[in-house]
């Protein structure tokens, strides 16, 4: 996994409730056995028509949003199925960060495992975030994963909180199974205690 | 004081330190054709081994046709996957469940038919339906592909200790009142992200009285209501059901087994950090009527008008899904007319289920504008309900009786809704284009669906003339 590195970026508003994991990835592109090259499919029923032309009203089509890194949605984002497709979809999209009030459990944990970074916000802030990528044009943030602050033009607008050492493991990028494999003495002495 | 999902928990521990997720042993790892690809990818690259291949079990489940499965797929893309998981599983050792064995199915309806599911276990696959197994009293979850390839690896995974939600069910069950009506009230009750953070122990009367099928169904959905897990404490209903399955302990260990499972329950005066009381002869038949599966009415209400959103993005919501669904705001659930049912998914198309709704359907002929089918989630059931009769009596009636599989509970397949199709379905995923681009997914009990196939629209079950 590449070290997560500050983000800062233009600010995509995707503002519903319970975004669900088959919105972002549709099931007819799971049967690829590719783990790169879905960011052609990141939602596809609501970003294309049938014949692959855009549909103008959906928000990433919409030209002042092009080239966003980070995405602003509702609460529950990434509820639903376990496919890590979703996080695999938005990074090759381009997405770095998505912010909002709260997430599915597989989802936030996919994503940290991908390097993409949930941040979860309140959901005023959240609101907010929204509006200013409605009125003002070009609106960007910086998400500093170091400091655990969310800042736009006008400074620091947010904390956030993450896991202390899923922060540590995204900063250096480090590999999970790798530094499970430390451990392996134990899981043998586990094994043969339980029996397994 | 432990509760259920602690007691798990401190015994598939292998390491734990301060400000660091847990090593959590996992005693059984399911597989699929569709998350297993790149994890087993990863592990070559990384040149690592599967640490143990004989806790790893796989079939075949999710892309697969219902129909002629013994002919080369239409999808190529999807027999290369299917192709991918024959050649890794024979790679790393892994025994298959292939499309030609009896003990093939939806993944979560093979494990505990095979009396792999075992109280007390901690089991995974990659799809969050993983739930499922909790109906045994074992800590279940679906996991993405990169935790697959961490399990591959090292047979455990990091985790964060989840809160303990309980959620007592008490009192009997009105008449044609189903597990799957527990768990949409259920869900309807604490909302799509009500779970998140938490395992939820089901417990109280009402789900002591159910079977495994009805427990399975139950547990199943505990992800639509955002949980990490569901579990059900074990007990005889649950060891009658294990034991003389294939993988079931035998002989003296089988005395063992049963011992220590019967520990397996939550203390008394445990702390549960959430807790919500369901009163089970206040329940009704369910209806999904919007694209979350929280958005359920009981079959004698409405569809809600906007006075009952919560507020202002929900409101937003709401006029999403009546469009979406082709609904108007105070329409009657019994005034909807369905194109499609659906019988099947790993929530509901266990032999129990195919008995109740052949109940229904006996002496009926489905809707002459209905297009209807079953299909069993395992090959095993789908024999059972062929010597049982069932399966004469649902295609006597006109639906279609297909092999197993996912099918269009997720529609990786042909069985798929066309847009603007509107579904009666016992699956668990109302998302918008879940059955199909542009499909209407409505979620109901098997007996529900087979009902509505039958009229041609919603109806209240439990009015239904049964025919003997």
């Amino acid at each position: 996994m590449d070290k997560f590195e500050t983000i800062k970026g233009l600010v995509a508003p995707l503002f519903q409730a319970n975004i669900d994991t088959d919105q972002i990835i549709p099931k007819q592109f799971l049967t690829r056995i590719e783990r790169t090259g879905y960011g052609a499919f990141l939602f596809n029923d609501w970003r294309l028509n049938s014949d692959g032309s855009p549909k103008p009203n959906f928000v990433l089509n919409d030209q002042r949003y092009a080239g966003a890194s980070i995405l602003v949605a509702g609460a529950n984002f990434g509820c639903g199925s376990s496919r890590e497709h979703a996080p695999w979809s938005l990074l090759d999209y381009g997405f770095r960060v998505v912010i909002a009030p709260s997430f599915g459990d597989i989802f936030f944990n996919n994503s940290l495992k991908n390097g993409l970074l949930p941040v979860r916000l309140d959901e005023k802030i959240v609101n907010r975030l929204v509006e200013d990528t409605q009125t003002i044009d070009g609106y960007s943030l910086t998400i500093d994963l170091e400091n655990k602050t969310v800042a736009d033009a006008s400074g620091v607008i947010a904390t956030f909180e993450i896991d202390e050492f899923r922060r540590y493991c995204l900063l250096n990028g480090l590999d999970d199974i790798g530094l499970t494999l430390q451990h392996e003495e134990k899981i043998t002495a586990f094994e043969s205690k339980a029996g397994r | 004081m432990k509760t259920l999902y602690d007691k798990i928990w401190d015994r598939h521990l292998v390491h734990a330190e301060v400000g660091k997720p847990s090593l959590l042993y996992i005693d059984l790892h399911l597989i699929h054709e569709v998350t297993s690809p790149q994890a087993f990818e990863g592990l070559r690259l990384a040149g690592r081994k599967l640490r143990r291949p004989d806790l790893t079990f796989g079939t075949i489940d999710h892309a697969i046709p219902t129909v002629n499965r013994n002919l080369p797929f239409k999808d190529p893309i999807a027999a290369q996957q299917v192709a991918t998981l024959r050649e890794n599983c024979r790679e790393f050792g892994v025994k298959l469940y292939d499309l030609d064995r009896i003990e093939q199915g939806i993944i979560h309806v093979f494990g505990p038919e095979q009396g792999l599911t075992h109280p007390g276990m901690t089991i995974v696959c990659g799809d969050s339906h993983t739930s499922t197994h909790g109906a045994f009293g074992a800590l279940a979850f679906g996991i993405g592909t990169s935790e697959v390839e961490h399990v591959f690896a090292t047979q455990c995974l990091q985790q964060d200790r989840a809160k303990n939600f309980r959620i007592n069910v008490e009192g009997e069950l009105p008449f044609g009142v189903t597990s799957k009506d527990i768990i949409l009230g259920i869900i309807n009750e604490i909302g799509a992200n009500g779970g998140v953070g938490h395992v939820i122990e089901y417990a109280g009367s009402t789900i002591r009285d159910l079977s495994m099928e009805g427990r399975m169904t139950v547990c199943n959905m505990s992800i639509e209501g955002g949980a990490k897990a569901g579990l059900i404490a074990p007990d005889d209903t649950t060891f009658e059901y294990v034991s003389g399955k294939p993988f079931a302990p035998k002989g003296e260990d089988w005395e063992r087994a049963v011992a220590n499972w019967k520990t397996l329950t939550t203390d008394d005066g445990s702390h549960f950090d959430k807790i919500v009381d369901i009163d089970a002869a206040a329940l009704e038949p369910f209806v999904t009527w919007g694209t979350s599966p929280d958005m359920s009415v009981k079959v004698s209400d409405n569809v809600p008008d906007l006075s009952h959103a919560r507020d202002e993005n929900e409101v937003r919501s709401f006029e999403r899904m009546y469009q979406y669904m082709g609904l108007e705001p105070s329409q009657p659930i019994d005034k909807i007319n369905i194109d499609r049912a659906f019988i099947g998914s790993c929530t509901n198309s266990r032999i129990e289920d195919l008995r109740d709704a052949a109940k229904v359907v006996k002496g009926y002929n489905i809707s002459n504008r209905v297009n209807a089918m079953v299909v069993p989630g395992s090959m095993q059931i789908k024999r059972q309900a062929e010597e049982e009769g069932l399966a004469r009596i649902f295609i006597d009636a006109g639906f279609e009786w297909r092999d197993a599989g996912c099918s269009m509970c997720l529609a990786m397949n042909e069985d798929i809704l066309q847009p603007g199709e509107r579904c009666a379905s016992t699956s668990n995923r109302n998302f918008e284009g879940r059955q199909g681009r542009g499909g209407r997914t409505h979620l109901v009990s098997p007996i529900m669906a087979a009902a509505a196939a039958i009229t041609g629209h919603f109806v209240d079950v439990r009015n239904w003339k049964f025919k003997d």
